[in-house]
């Protein structure tokens, strides 16, 4: 039972990483814009988490700084491919390849610092509970905070006016355009969100998840979440679902690695891939309900008065 | 199944351009050399008289000289290598170039810009090194921990198995749960062999301990290197090796209250409560002997070296102050036979997982045998992923 609560741990943990990513990453592109630049603005937001955190000590200041990177840098896409109409998928490509080289060259005399020593937190009077317990209320706030974001991100798309307004301007600009809405603007703002998102979720690879600084330790984690979002059909509650499964098939087949179990470890690392793919699938396979959630103008640029 | 080749295409690219901007920084003509290096390669020769130019020493990376592992490890022994030459040699770098095709433009390239010994440094640059080798006869070429030699072109390896088995008799003694855990990188014959050597040199100090060993398939993934050491933690391993290039295992072994160890480099700074020591590779010898070889002609392909603690290459350093004195001076004398020989990690009767008598009584295992262990020996449970071929 013991191991099952530990599992359950350790899943909660691994999908909330994801889930910041591509809950952002969803309202990127819920505004009809694809920053493919996920993975580079997670490793400058990492780096500059992990600064933050090695200096101040304080999560709540590393959290801040990797999402003020990532919004940063998300901004700089945003002006790039919505005002200049650059191609937003290579430009998105570009800035992966910044990030990951930049994170690399400003992290230099970060490689061998260490942060300081943090309280573990847990949940007063919840956490005793056995099995619950270690399972589920002995997690970083983090994991709680995605929980919540999700349910506010639920909210916020089908049941606010705001949200409404964004997933107008991701079906058709033109419209929301000649409503008189401030398209550009809007579609800029959910751009920053989006990469202050992924800059929390890179924060809290290098402060919380695995607490150290390396050159491109993110190793891919961006992609997925850009993945889980597309196979998630732009859907909050899928998005979490998908990262949760995600995360858990990914500690299952560690699991049955070290219980033992004897199938090849290859086929278990393809696993989470797998298992997250077809069940996203198989829960999004109706073709309505995938045009009702794609954003309609999702990838096209949109030039105002034309 | 497709995010993940996606992903992994995607990534290649990623570092295949960076690995193109390094290169293309590094000589500003990159477009020209893959066709021009075999015709380039001789006119070089040609204009460069042996002893009044510095020998061109170049170097390929599979990781960022940042990783505080495996290529921290070979960078450091190259500024070792230009201390110690000092202006007979020049060295330059290029960093994560990946294993396979890409690896052969960055060779080619570095034929190009003159390089007259070449170091390659993981194993998955064997063909593409094999292939260029091939067509620039005048270029000396080392390859790293592989098998496949020529002419111009020889293996150099270290015996990283000595620094498992020293870092296992300290698991031994400092396990309570009597389990130890392993994250493998790739289950080649290798990292198998540092498995076995490390629950060898825990059973030598305690005969109960039992290895679990989580795969990750890769080199280097720190998230992904820290979940596998989560659940050999969440298994009742407490304490842990890695064979993969971060230091994120000991720092989650830090984070959990759990040992662990360096590898490949000192890691003490990454986790100062969770390190037990450090099993390290120093390439520096071997580069300073191959390159003097190579500067005054005495240079051979054809052969391959394989270094251990004898000839300094391996080492077992900064051992943690929470080592009882007895554990320390147990390693200090394994240290001391490996170094004249006295002592056969090795050495028979060494059963197999499957029970079975992989070396009899007495019997000491022989460089052929070491090079094809492709079985877990008795205590690591699980199957080696692709079966056990013995």
């Amino acid at each position: 039972m013991d191991s099952i609560a530990l599992l359950l741990a350790a899943t909660l943990n691994a999908g909330t990483v994801l889930a910041f990513a591509a809950l952002g990453l969803l309202i990127n592109e819920r505004s009809g814009i694809v920053n493919l630049g996920a993975e580079g603005m997670m490793l400058v937001a990492a780096i500059a988490g992990f600064a933050v955190g090695v200096s101040t000590g304080n999560d709540w200041l590393a959290f801040a700084a990797g999402a003020a990177a990532g919004a940063l840098l998300a901004a700089a896409f945003g002006v790039l491919v919505i005002w200049l109409n650059t191609n937003q998928y290579a430009t998105g490509l570009a800035l992966s390849l910044f990030g990951a080289g930049f994170s690399a060259f400003v992290g230099i005399k970060y490689t061998q610092e260490k942060l300081p020593e943090r309280p573990h937190f847990s949940i007063p009077g919840l956490a005793d509970i056995p099995f619950i317990g270690p399972a589920l209320f002995r997690q970083h706030p983090m994991v709680y905070i995605a929980i919540a974001l999700t349910v506010a991100l639920a909210w916020f798309l089908y049941r606010s006016r705001a949200g409404l307004v964004l997933r107008a301007v991701g079906e058709s600009p033109e419209s929301a355009h000649a409503l008189g809405y401030p398209v550009r603007r809007i579609r800029l703002a959910a751009v920053m969100v989006g990469g202050a998102l992924c800059g929390v979720s890179g924060a809290y690879i290098s402060v919380v998840y695995t607490p150290l600084w390396v050159e491109g330790m993110v190793a891919g984690k961006g992609w997925i979440a850009l993945a889980l979002t597309t196979f998630a059909t732009w859907r909050p509650a899928r998005v979490l679902l998908g990262a949760y499964l995600f995360g858990g098939v990914t500690m299952l087949q560690f699991f049955l690695q070290s219980e033992g179990v004897q199938v090849p470890s290859q086929f278990l690392t393809m696993l989470p891939y797998l298992a997250t793919i077809v069940v996203l699938v198989l829960i999004s396979r109706n073709k309505a309900f995938i045009r009702i959630n794609m954003p309609a103008s999702i990838g096209k640029p949109f030039f105002p008065g034309s | 199944m497709s995010a993940l080749s996606k992903r992994s295409v995607i990534k290649l690219a990623g570092w295949g351009s960076l690995a193109a901007a390094a290169a293309l920084v590094g000589c500003g003509k990159k477009e020209e050399a893959p066709a021009a290096a075999a015709s380039a390669a001789p006119v070089a020769a040609a204009s460069a008289p042996a002893k009044a130019e510095p020998l061109k020493v170049a170097f390929a990376y599979v990781g960022p000289p940042g990783d505080g592992g495996w290529t921290f490890a070979h960078d450091n022994a190259r500024k070792a290598l230009e201390k110690e030459l000092g202006d007979k040699i020049v060295t330059s770098f290029v960093e994560k170039v990946p294993e396979g095709a890409d690896a052969e433009r960055v060779f080619r390239d570095m034929v190009g810009q003159g390089n007259k010994l070449i170091f390659g440094t993981t194993f998955g640059y064997m063909e593409p090194m094999q292939k260029v080798a091939a067509d620039a006869k005048d270029v000396k070429f080392e390859h790293a921990t592989g098998y496949k030699q020529g002419e111009n072109m020889r293996t150099y390896d270290s015996r990283t198995y000595q620094g498992a088995y020293m870092a296992g008799v300290i698991a031994g003694g400092m396990s309570k749960t009597n389990t130890i855990g392993v994250v493998g990188s790739i289950p080649i014959p290798e990292v198998i062999r540092n498995i076995n050597s490390f629950t060898l040199g825990a059973q030598s100090v305690n005969p109960k301990i039992k290895t679990k060993v989580v795969w990750v398939n890769e080199w280097f993934n720190p998230p992904k290197e820290t979940e596998a050491a989560q659940s050999l933690i969440n298994g009742g391993a407490d304490v842990l090796m890695q064979n993969t290039d971060s230091p994120a295992v000991l720092q989650t072994a830090e984070k959990a209250g759990k040992y662990a160890f360096g590898w490949d480099s000192d890691m003490t700074a990454y986790g100062p409560k969770a390190h037990l020591g450090s099993a390290v590779i120093n390439w520096a010898p071997y580069y300073i002997k191959a390159t003097k070889e190579a500067l005054d002609g005495s240079w051979k392909g054809g052969t391959g070296s394989w270094w251990g603690v004898k000839e300094g290459a391996i080492d077992f350093v900064s051992i943690s102050d929470k080592v009882p004195a007895d554990l320390k001076a147990k390693v200090e004398t394994v240290k001391a036979g490996l170094k004249d020989g006295t002592f056969e990690i090795w050495k028979g009767p060494i059963m197999g997982a499957d029970g079975k008598e992989v070396l009899a009584k007495d019997a000491v295992a022989d460089d052929k045998f070491l090079g094809g262990v492709n079985f877990y020996v008795k205590g690591v449970e699980g199957k080696i992923p692709g079966g056990d071929k013995k």
